[in-house]
């Protein structure tokens, strides 16, 4: 026994076991969100089901369990959508009542903008009190048609609609700037100019709403008519529809074409119906932006606070003491740093900026109200202590031979640790900066005091002037899990999202970091060779 | 009577560039010079030796005022160097690491391309032509005896290259920077016999030039290439003379165990 502890070979044995543990959890917890991630957007068969009362039931199979406390007895839980007509999307069918089931190869999914997928078969396109029979084909015609109608809709809502809101409001603004002068008689010619032009604005503006109206009452007149399982009859609007499908009669390869289809609709579409549906594009956008402004705050922040404390502040109890206190930092909860960022960057700065520069939208904030730079500020502020260790380890590394070189050559010391020292300490300070964008990009609670909505109306980067709008509100992909996992209407629906979402949050993550492991290799190549 | 004292602690040397006088030196508490009084010829090469430990580090590294980076340091005494003391208050001392340039023990080239490492100084004076550059850069390669082997590849990180090749990219940086005195601290600690004779015979080419002080350990060294030759023991100067004289005619018993190979 004692020859075997000394032979040291239970430590590797524990050590290496230990490893394999954590591995194994990091490992699982992956595999996890990836089974249940990547499956939803997989065109699942469409399954019929007879069940001993007579009723039939149309869907897709989402599960099968056994019933607990009865023995060898199993339920289903079926996908059977059509919302606005059973009023939930899911259903559970005891086994033991399924009389007979089949996967009929003409039953569709209709994807719809509103109320989730619905389930049955097409009967027809709608003419007066008549229905014309159609087939998928020329329902796709059908389809593309109102898809043009549905782009030029939105494109006149968001738009040209959204432009001259935003016009409008700035004419507006400057109207009670104006208020704020002297009545002098340039200021009045002034006035008059705005009023002309808001007055136009307006004119547009209601052709511009009748244009709308003209487009929907055109587009709401061709409805088609679905049939659904207990055979009844349901009609809706073609510009309801975003695709129609049928699963059951796809080849391997055409529920490939599908899968990726969804899934770049998934990453580049707009959320619709309380963010279950639709797409997460605003979420990552919100999230890289709120990460690079993190990081672009952050780097000189904790970079200059680390050189500061390394290389000129003596070894005294003050800097160890302010050394510790910046450690600490670290474990702070982050919601207090959130508490912080609403006290002092929202309420006292943001607040300050309202009343010296945009008087005139008071009482309504600017700067004052949450928002994404506030937010970046605040995650700065909390992963400050993780750069600011990484870029003192980072300046420790640097060998005092190599310092004594540059002083040597009659180099200041501001020239060595300009030239010498922090070139080399660079992939330490890079280091620092990708562990806090990897903090950062999975914080949640202090953004949720700071400026991320469930759903924001613009992305903060646009093509209005300035461009960058920091004043805004954002989405946030980490918030997005906690919306539609636990704060959504129809949380059963919305599950598969929570790990799809996830496993994007996670793509994010790596992408960012990758992207700076990259930058730092660049940058170490670079300083090698330029005079710097 | 002091001025007798002084006298014969001193040996008489032509055009003496350095003036060391009871020089002390205290790291913390711990005394690690003891009262150094030595004179260096211009455009001679003067080495230092003696055993590990006894301070010829902490010596050289005086005299362009490196040891001021070191916490703890206090220093007695005063150094002249052209007849100014560098520890005078006034004293520009980064002025004064350009005058005085060092090549240390271990090779330290800059994790930079071979033409950055060399033009290091110049662009630190504000030299920042490219063919005023691209000058010094051949010139100071020259010197070192290294341009026919890395001509063609000044562009390439100086860490690529051998141990030999890297300390001599470091004279080159140091006479880059057209310093008055090099300070050595064993540059051919870590390199073979070809490596050590290349250094030697650009050492003895340098003194025409430039004055150079070297700290060796290598006994044949000291004596081929050095016209002086102190040798140190215990932090105190021992014996200073003509390296022929400290070779062949020691005047000290523990000089003679030294080189003799009895010490220890
Ligand atoms: N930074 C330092 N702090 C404290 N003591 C030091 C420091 N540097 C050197 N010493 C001490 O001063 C004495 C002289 O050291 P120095 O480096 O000058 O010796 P050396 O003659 O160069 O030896 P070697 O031949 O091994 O290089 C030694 O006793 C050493 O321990
Ligand atoms: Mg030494």
């Amino acid at each position: 026994m004692k020859k075997l502890l000394k032979s040291g070979n239970p430590y590797i044995w524990l050590t290496a076991g230990t490893l394999t543990v954590c591995l194994l959890m990091i490992g699982g917890l992956i595999v996890l969100i990836m089974i249940n991630g990547l499956g939803v957007f997989w065109p699942h068969r469409i399954a019929k089901m007879t069940l001993q009362d007579g009723a039939v039931v149309l869907g897709e199979i989402a599960k099968r369990e056994s019933i607990p406390h009865q023995k060898d007895s199993y339920r289903t839980k079926l996908k059977v959508g059509n919302r606005d007509v059973y009023g939930m999307d899911f259903r559970w069918v005891d086994n033991a009542n399924i009389v007979s089931c089949e996967y009929p190869t003409e039953s569709l999914v209709f994807e719809r903008r509103e109320w989730g997928n619905m389930y049955g078969f097409l009967k027809g396109l709608k003419q007066g009190d008549d229905i014309k029979p159609v087939d998928l084909k020329e329902m796709t015609v059908l389809l593309g048609t109102s898809r043009a109608l549905f782009k030029k809709i939105r494109r006149i809502e968001k738009k040209e609609i959204g432009n001259i809101n935003y016009d409008m409001e700035k004419y507006r603004l400057e109207l009670k700037r104006l208020t704020f002068e002297q009545p002098t008689e340039r200021i009045q010619k002034k006035t008059a100019a705005i009023r002309a032009h808001i007055d136009a604005l307006e004119r547009s503006y209601r052709e511009k709403e009748d244009m709308l109206t003209g487009l929907y009452t055109r587009a709401r007149e061709k409805e088609i008519v679905a049939l659904l399982a207990d055979g009844t009859e349901k009609a809706m609007p073609v510009l309801q529809i975003i695709r129609v499908y049928a699963p059951n009669k796809m080849g391997f390869f055409a529920k490939i074409g599908f899968y990726f289809e969804k899934l770049w609709e998934f990453v580049s579409g707009e959320p619709r119906e309380a963010n279950t549906e639709g797409g997460i594009f605003p979420a990552i956008f919100g999230t890289v932006m709120l990460v690079l402004i993190m990081s672009i705050a952050v780097v000189p922040l904790g970079v200059l606070t680390a050189v500061y404390l390394k290389e000129y502040a003596s070894d005294n109890i003050v800097a160890r003491f302010v050394r510790i206190s910046v450690s600490n930092l670290a474990g702070v909860p982050s919601i207090v740093f959130g508490v912080f960022g609403l006290g002092f960057f929202i309420y006292f700065i943001g607040g300050g900026i309202d009343k010296l520069f945009f008087p005139e939208s008071l009482p309504s904030p600017t700067f004052g109200t949450g928002g994404i730079l506030w937010a970046s500020l605040t995650l700065a502020l909390l992963t400050v202590p993780v750069v600011v260790v990484a870029t003192e380890e980072g300046l420790s590394s640097v060998p005092t031979s190599i310092r004594e070189g540059a002083y040597a050559l009659g180099a200041t010391k501001f020239e060595t640790l300009w030239k010498v020292v922090l070139p080399q300490a660079t992939p330490g300070m890079l280091t620092g900066m990708i562990l806090a964008m990897a903090r950062a990009a999975g914080e949640v609670a202090p953004l949720m005091i700071t400026g991320v909505v469930k759903l924001a109306p613009s992305l903060p980067l646009d093509s209005h002037f300035p461009f960058v709008h920091l004043e805004r509100k954002f989405m946030h992909l980490g918030f997005h899990i906690y919306d539609v996992g636990f704060q959504s209407p129809n949380v059963e629906a919305a599950i598969p999202m929570v790990y799809t979402t996830t496993l994007v949050l996670l793509f994010t993550v790596l992408i960012l970091n990758l992207t700076a492991i990259l930058v730092r290799n660049k940058l170490r190549k670079w300083y090698s060779t330029t005079s710097i | 009577m002091v001025q007798h004292n002084i006298d014969i602690k001193r040996l008489k040397i032509p055009e003496p560039i350095v003036v060391i006088t009871d020089l002390s030196l205290y790291y913390g508490k711990t005394l690690a010079l003891k009262e150094i009084t030595l004179d260096i010829s211009k455009k001679k090469v003067t080495s230092f030796i003696g055993p590990s430990g006894c301070g010829k580090s902490t010596l050289i590294r005086c005299l362009n005022r490196l040891n001021d980076l070191i916490e703890g340091v206090t220093i007695e005494g005063n150094i002249k160097i052209d007849g100014q003391d560098i520890y005078a208050p006034a004293i520009d001392v980064t002025a004064l690491r350009k005058k005085v340039g060092m090549v240390f023990q271990k090779p330290n080239p800059f994790p930079k391309t071979i033409y950055e490492n060399v033009v290091y100084g110049p662009r630190v004076q504000g030299i920042n032509k490219k063919s005023v550059l691209d000058e010094i850069c051949e010139k100071a390669l020259k010197k070192a005896a290294l341009w026919d082997e890395v001509k063609d590849r000044l562009r390439t990180s100086a860490l690529d290259l051998s141990g030999g090749q890297q300390q001599r990219i470091c004279i080159a940086r140091a006479i880059a920077t057209e310093p008055e005195i090099i300070l050595l601290d064993e540059p051919c600690s870590a390199l073979d016999p070809i490596a050590t004779a290349k250094i030697e015979d650009m050492l003895v080419d340098l003194k025409k030039d430039y004055t150079v002080i070297i700290v060796t350990h290598n006994m044949q060294q000291a004596a081929r290439i050095s016209d002086y030759t102190g040798f140190f023991m215990l932090g105190t100067l021992v014996e200073f003379n003509i390296t022929t004289e400290i070779f062949t005619n020691p005047r000290e018993k523990q000089t003679e165990d030294y080189i003799t190979g009895r010490f220890g």
